[in-house]
């Protein structure tokens, strides 16, 4: 047998520890955030347990501010998969008027953070896989693919279980969970490409076309609904852009862009000065350690 | 182009070795603007004096830059023209040693820092002999700080010897040295002016050019992960091929248990294939039904070994000490089960590779200890089949992953043969040949191929040392099980709660007669067995156990005395 490839051993990597969750853990979820890393977590799930379909659900935490075209999406890849898809809102946030123009880190804390703790308690899954890879932030790059959570959700980054090769430590207290990263050590560049060799559907956004965008700081945000706050004086113009990463409208900036293919978006991915961070607003808040902060309080 | 390479970067504490990684991602232009914006923000305000601070692109947690040192294990990814890489950089602190062995387990080249100041230290020579365990073998020594060495050939000479020394003492193969400064730069991606006697390759062409050689493996094997049962027609083994190929055809026995089947079909992911090799996740189909479930082994190796001992060499990581007689909850392959510590053989010197006695373990040091596994497993040593080589013991009650180690020798003392049907599993030696020797007058049992006695197998009901009846029924008090034996045939082997007295005489699982005649004797012998058997066995088989019925004592000169 010749050598695997690269994306050949990261994808056989990502199955075995989507194999184990499931074999190991009791009540599994697979948190679906419709991006382009969640398509190719789905992906790589339905591989891992073929011919059956993946013995767990999916989870979509909607903060009720996401692109209309990804709940479209969503809502199409699950009726065509037939997998089971749970959708979860902070109803108390929604009905204190939470938004992100008004709220800011306080937003993303309430409608995502809280939001996934309540939907993980609600349904008691003991183990959710997410879609983090290591190359995106300092603080990922710090973590294991098994990362325990204690009751309260939290992270304690100076105190993680030691992972030796592939044996996985998968042992819980009832209340504690684990999350899983399956996708860990694929980079950007990776998932582009491996999207590409599997013909994976992705949400039309990550390719450009005409939009309604404002120029916001050095973001470009798009005008998604009507519920975008616009300043005094700010028209909406229609640009060419694409998304190099999905998540709340107001939040996500794009990137003026001619790529309509898989080929062109990597070809501007490889040649790309800026990280795929730069691109969301919600990083920006709160320096260096943002992210740190955050997963330590429960965020994903 | 090279194929991946997976490298950590290990040493003392200040070695430089975030400092190292920093510089080459930097060199090859590998950062992107923001990150590059960030570096030389955070710079300012560092430790260097406004200077750049490479460490700082990895030293990711808070604490870390708070502290200004490397905590946790950080994975970094590039790729230069000629090979892509991911790197581990891994904490020099003793304390967090631990976080150094992650990196070291996922590693396939070290390159291990030594600052040409301080030279070779006991943490460098821990680093060095941790790699080595968890089965690194190729090493790049990058000789740090030569700018503040005066970059000396002779210092450079002086410190390669002692490597070549420690080098040579673990039998490390492929050793490259370089002397280097992660800080100004010399032989990391540019040669260095300051040093025109080094004659060598920079850093990052060596690990550009570094080939790895895995082991191919003889055989095929693949420890089953999960079942795969879609509906009543589908039956699939999923797993990750370890060793080796598969092909639709082939014959394949099931670990432990030793049942054999041909391989019907192969999935490989979700795609339907002839064969599948080393590294692939498949589903395998097989042509007939045979009882496997998650932990098993399928293998096309005969000699793959199964045991409940082994001697593995460990890497203890918990707080709290190792003793002798812990137990603890042991994973391998894709097997969980509890196993005792059931002796230390002797602590390794960190420093000087000593093998010293001990009775309890340490955080951070390395021992070499006899586990024993609470059932027979497909086990092998390390270097031969990898996977089935590697181990973690997990605290019992905190759930701490309290070390990692390697299987240095699987021991085979447990050569007992068995009755085994499904789950019920029974040791029996009545079917083995006892001898007296009369030069030391032993009576003793004759060495034995472990055998596995299953229902319908006909058995040889007389020997040299026994004559049992054409039927008659085993019971195995210890484990519980009955085995009926009609016509010099088993007919069935069950629990021991299903078994009713059947008139026909009944004997123990060594082949001793039961004084049993009735449904009150067994109901008697079973009560007393389970009232005081335990804490009086001698005086229990004394009462209820006759040898000479079946048995009888002969002579024999050549016989292995077990």
């Amino acid at each position: 047998m010749s050598r695997l490839t690269h994306l050949d051993e990261l994808e056989a990597e990502a199955i075995y520890i989507i194999r184990e969750v499931a074999a190991q853990c009791e009540k599994p979820v697979m948190l679906y955030s419709i991006g382009k890393d969640s398509s190719v977590m789905l992906h790589l799930a339905l591989k891992a347990f073929y011919p059956e379909k993946p013995p767990f659900p999916f989870l979509h935490v909607n903060t009720t501010w996401k692109f209309k075209e990804m709940i479209e999406f969503r809502d199409r890849t699950a009726k065509e998969l037939g997998i089971e898809l749970l959708e979860y809102i902070n109803e108390d946030g929604v009905a204190r008027g939470i938004n992100p123009f008004d709220h800011g880190s306080s937003y993303t804390d309430i409608m995502k953070t809280q939001a996934l703790k309540q939907a993980l308690n609600k349904y008691g899954f003991t183990a959710a896989f997410g879609g983090g890879r290591r190359d995106e932030e300092k603080s990922r790059a710090k973590e294991r693919i098994f990362s325990f959570r204690n009751a309260a959700h939290a992270w304690d980054p100076k105190n993680q279980r030691p992972e030796m090769w592939k044996l996985y430590n998968t042992e819980i207290y009832k209340g504690e969970s684990i999350r899983v990263f399956p996708i860990s050590n694929w980079t950007e560049k990776d998932i582009w490409q491996y999207i590409k060799q599997e013909n994976i559907p992705i949400v039309p956004l990550y390719f450009a076309a005409e939009r309604p965008v404002v120029y916001r700081d050095d973001d470009i945000i798009m005008v998604d609904d009507d519920r975008m706050r616009l300043y005094p004086g700010e028209v909406p113009q229609l640009k060419k852009v694409r998304f190099r990463t999905l998540g709340c409208y107001p939040l996500s900036g794009g990137v003026l862009s001619e790529a309509v293919t898989i080929d062109q978006i990597i070809d501007e991915t490889l040649s790309s000065v800026e990280s795929e961070r730069t691109s969301r607003v919600i990083d920006k808040d709160g320096g260096a350690a943002s992210m740190e902060k955050r997963k330590r309080e429960g965020y994903f | 182009m090279n194929g991946l390479l997976k490298f950590i970067t290990c040493g003392s504490v200040d070695d430089g070795k975030s400092t190292l990684i920093g510089h080459i991602l930097y060199d090859s232009k590998l950062l992107y603007a923001d990150q590059e914006k960030a570096l030389l923000l955070d710079s300012k305000v560092g430790s260097r004096g406004g200077e750049i601070d490479y460490s700082l692109l990895l030293d990711g947690l808070m604490a870390e830059r708070e502290q200004g040192i490397t905590i946790d294990v950080a994975y970094r990814y590039f790729t230069t023209e000629k090979r892509s890489f991911i790197v581990a950089d891994t904490p020099g602190h003793e304390e967090y040693t631990r976080n150094m062995a992650v990196g070291a387990s996922f590693a396939q080249l070290a390159i291990i820092l030594v600052d040409a100041k301080q030279g070779v230290l006991v943490q460098t020579r821990r680093h060095l002999r941790i790699c080595s365990l968890m089965g690194i073998r190729h090493f790049i020594f990058a000789v740090n700080k030569m700018d503040l060495a005066d970059y000396s050939q002779e210092r450079f000479e002086e410190i390669s010897r002692s490597i070549w020394d420690l080098t040579e003492d673990l039998s490390l193969k492929h050793v490259t040295i370089i002397p280097v400064s992660a800080t100004e730069g010399d032989n990391v991606t540019v040669k260095s002016d300051h040093m025109p006697w080094y004659q060598g390759e920079t850093l990052l062409s060596c690990l550009e050019q570094t080939e790895i050689t895995e082991d191919a493996g003889s055989g095929f094997y693949m420890p089953v992960q999960r079942v795969c049962r879609p509906d009543h027609e589908f039956r699939g083994f999923q797993g990750q091929v370890e060793s080796g190929t598969v092909t639709v055809g082939q014959s394949l026995t099931v670990l432990p248990g030793n049942e054999t089947a041909k391989v019907k079909s192969i999935l490989v992911g979700d795609r339907s294939s002839d064969q599948a090799g080393v590294g692939q996740a498949v589903t395998i189909q097989l042509d007939r039904e045979v009882d496997v479930s998650r932990g098993n082994v399928l293998t096309d190796q005969e000699q793959l070994p199964v045991s409940k001992e082994v001697k593995a060499s460990i890497l203890w990581m918990d707080e709290a000490p190792l003793k002798e007689g812990n137990d603890y909850l042991l994973k391998l392959g894709t097997r969980m089960l509890p196993a005792v510590v059931k002796r230390i053989e002797y602590q390794v010197d960190i420093n000087t590779g000593e093998h010293l006695p001990a009775h309890e373990i340490g955080k951070n040091e390395i021992a070499s200890c006899l586990l024993e596994f609470s059932q027979r497993i497909p086990v092998d040593e390390f270097k031969r089949n990898k996977t089935l080589g590697e181990l973690i013991l997990i605290d019992r009650i905190s759930h701490m992953t309290s070390a990692c180690g390697v299987v240095e020798q699987v021991e085979n003392g447990d050569e007992k043969p068995y009755f085994e049907k499904g789950v019920l599993r029974a040791g029996g030696y009545i079917f083995e040949e006892f001898y007296f020797n009369l030069e030391n007058a032993f009576l003793s049992r004759q060495k034995t191929k472990e055998i596995t006695y299953r229902q319908g197998d006909v058995v040889s009901v007389s020997g040299d040392s026994f004559h049992y009846p054409d039927f008659f029924d085993i019971i195995s008090l210890d484990d519980s099980v009955a085995v009926l034996v009609r016509n010099q045939t088993i007919l069935d082997i069950i629990s021991l709660d299903d078994y009713s007295y059947s008139g026909l005489p009944i004997l123990d699982e060594r082949g001793f007669a039961l004084k049993i005649s009735s449904k009150e004797d067994l109901s008697n012998c079973l009560h007393e067995f389970n009232d005081l058997g335990a804490d009086n066995k001698i005086g229990f088989h004394n009462k209820w156990s006759k040898f000479e019925t079946y048995r009888r004592i002969v002579c024999n000169e050549n016989f292995w005395i077990i």
